[in-house]
């Protein structure tokens, strides 16, 4: 369980990043944040893991109050892919970057994680090449890998579909129901509305620093201040559904069964 | 005058030290005034053509090719990567890649700087360049003062500035959120019919730019695979295989596929609409 108890952030530049948020996120279930650039939706996430601490109010995770954790022992249960893949590489391979966590968290089997990761995220072949040759898809598909590899409680994903083609979004599908069957807590930061609509999470919409909806994909997107306000635009069958007074249907097969009637 | 803005012609090309082709037997014609979309999964060698198009290849990378790509009536092999600059201009993904000065002005005016234009001309294309993409405004402002949409506004600014024949978009919306994303769209859209540039998009998310595309080119393997109307791609399930068929596209395929399958909600809404008066 994660816990936010009337948490507001303020930057050192005096902007208020977090207004008061309250929000609870329980063990194993999937949550979407989403809303405009600069909403606060990587600030939030980065309380969890505690790379940030709130200016008020508290953070728990699984019982624990974040401040009185290191971000070294959090980041073991609290893994975070960031957005941007530069700000996380530096190894000189992809097999070290992978090793660099496990080493870190002193985790034994540690060869056998580093080969799993390597095939599941399709990099086998450029082990031994230096990360910053990668292309910016295979740069987070290793910083999928590197933090999927310790195997946290908690997996935060920031924009995970930039940069990726249809395959590799799949493949980012089957991964987080792999995760999800395996007990664990997801939370996905992303613009990329039409990638969340099919898994129909739980959805926080931020706005300003504040959470101006929540609810399941479809309820929380469903009034349009709410769009309006989180600069968004809804799935495309979450509108036809709107357009033409259907109840909303989470994937095209659906959609047909409900249009051929 | 021309009315061709590219033309690749039997054009392989292999990187130096590689053993397959990165590229083989490319063939496309881009007419000026054309909006095409590139897309293709990573790897597909689209990356390979746009540095074909704007000169890094073969003036920066080593390689082996065949065939030719023309750009705006030059061979860019034989022309010079900055006699290029001036006919191809570039949007990377992130804009913070891309504008770094003081200013947005100061920014849009440092490719005009590097081909030492006249003052009075520089003042000039500076001015146009505000006026079209909205920024008068915020002509004096920091970069980082600027909202994400804005800062990709002043990147496609100081490129449009440079006067192109040719604009190329590499993902320009992937990191703007889903209302940016589409005004930058139509911005990209209002160039294109107010200034006739011949635009160039690469981008995965095919519902978000079908809208606009005179056509679409999809690439696999280091070829094209389809290359025609929107529609009429959007009906090729094979080529689409690539890259994913678009949700609208997918749901008429599923109703049986009767006519021309539509690009957009709006359209398959109002159709709908049409068959059930």
């Amino acid at each position: 369980m994660i816990e936010f108890d009337d948490v507001s952030f303020r930057h050192q530049n005096g902007v208020m990043a977090l207004r008061e948020i309250n929000l609870k996120i329980a063990t194993n279930t999937l949550t979407a944040i989403v809303g405009e650039n600069g909403a606060g939706k990587t600030t939030l996430v980065r309380h969890i893991n505690g790379l940030l601490k709130p200016y008020q109010g508290k953070v728990l995770v699984f019982g624990e109050d974040t401040k009185k954790q290191s971000v070294a022992k959090l980041s073991r249960k609290v893994g975070i892919v960031f957005q941007n893949p530069d700000h996380q590489l530096f190894s000189d391979t992809v097999e070290n970057e992978i090793l660099f966590g496990l080493r870190n968290f002193g985790i034994e089997e540690k060869h056998d994680r580093l080969e799993w990761a390597l095939e599941f995220f399709d990099l086998s072949r450029y082990r031994n090449v230096s990360p910053m040759l990668l292309s910016g898809g295979e740069k987070k598909r290793l910083c999928f890998a590197c933090v999927l590899a310790w195997d946290p409680d908690v997996l935060i994903l920031d924009e995970p579909t930039v940069g990726q083609d249809y395959k590799h979004k799949e493949k980012i599908v089957s991964m987080i129901n792999n995760l999800l069957q395996k007990g664990k807590t997801v939370i996905i930061v992303s613009h990329d509305l039409e990638f969340l609509w099919p898994q129909q999470p739980r959805t926080l919409v931020m706005s300003q620093g504040k959470i101006i909806a929540d609810g399941n994909i479809a309820e929380a997107l469903s009034d349009d201040s709410v769009i309006k306000q989180a600069n968004l635009v809804r799935p495309q069958l979450l509108a036809l559904a709107i357009a033409l007074g259907l109840k909303p249907p989470s994937n095209v097969k659906e959609a047909a069964k409900v249009l051929a009637r | 005058m021309l009315m061709q803005a590219l033309k690749v012609e039997d054009y392989t090309f292999s990187y130096l030290d590689t053993k397959n082709p990165a590229l083989i037997d490319v063939n496309l014609e881009i007419a000026k005034g054309e909006i095409v979309v590139l897309a293709g999964p990573s790897g597909c060698g689209k990356s390979t053509l746009l540095k074909s198009i704007v000169g890094l290849i073969p003036h920066m990378y080593s390689g082996s090719w065949s065939g030719k790509v023309i750009v705006d009536g030059a061979e860019v092999s034989k022309t010079k990567i900055s006699e290029l600059a001036k006919k191809v201009g570039f949007v990377f993904q992130n804009p913070e890649n891309q504008i770094f000065m003081f200013s947005v002005e100061r920014d849009i005016a440092f490719g005009l700087e590097n081909l030492a234009l006249p003052k009075d001309e520089m003042r000039q294309r500076v001015d146009e360049a505000l006026s079209l993409l909205n920024l008068k405004n915020l002509a004096d402002r920091a970069p980082h003062e600027l909202s994400d949409g804005q800062k990709q506004r002043t990147a496609l600014a100081g490129v449009l500035a440079m006067k192109p024949s040719i604009l190329i978009l590499d993902e320009p919306t992937s990191l703007l959120d889903p209302h940016t994303a589409h005004e930058v769209i139509g911005t990209v859209q209002k160039l294109n019919k107010n200034l006739g540039i011949t635009v160039i998009i690469v981008e995965h998310r095919l519902d978000l730019v079908s809208i606009i595309a005179s056509r679409l080119v999809i690439m696999d393997n280091g070829r094209i695979v389809a290359n025609d109307a929107p529609k009429k791609v959007y009906n090729n399930s094979e080529a689409l295989k690539a890259v994913g068929m678009p949700i609208m596209a997918s749901l008429h395929k599923e109703l049986g596929g009767i006519g021309e399958p539509p690009l957009s909600v709006d359209e398959f809404v109002s159709v709908l609409k049409i068959r059930n008066d």
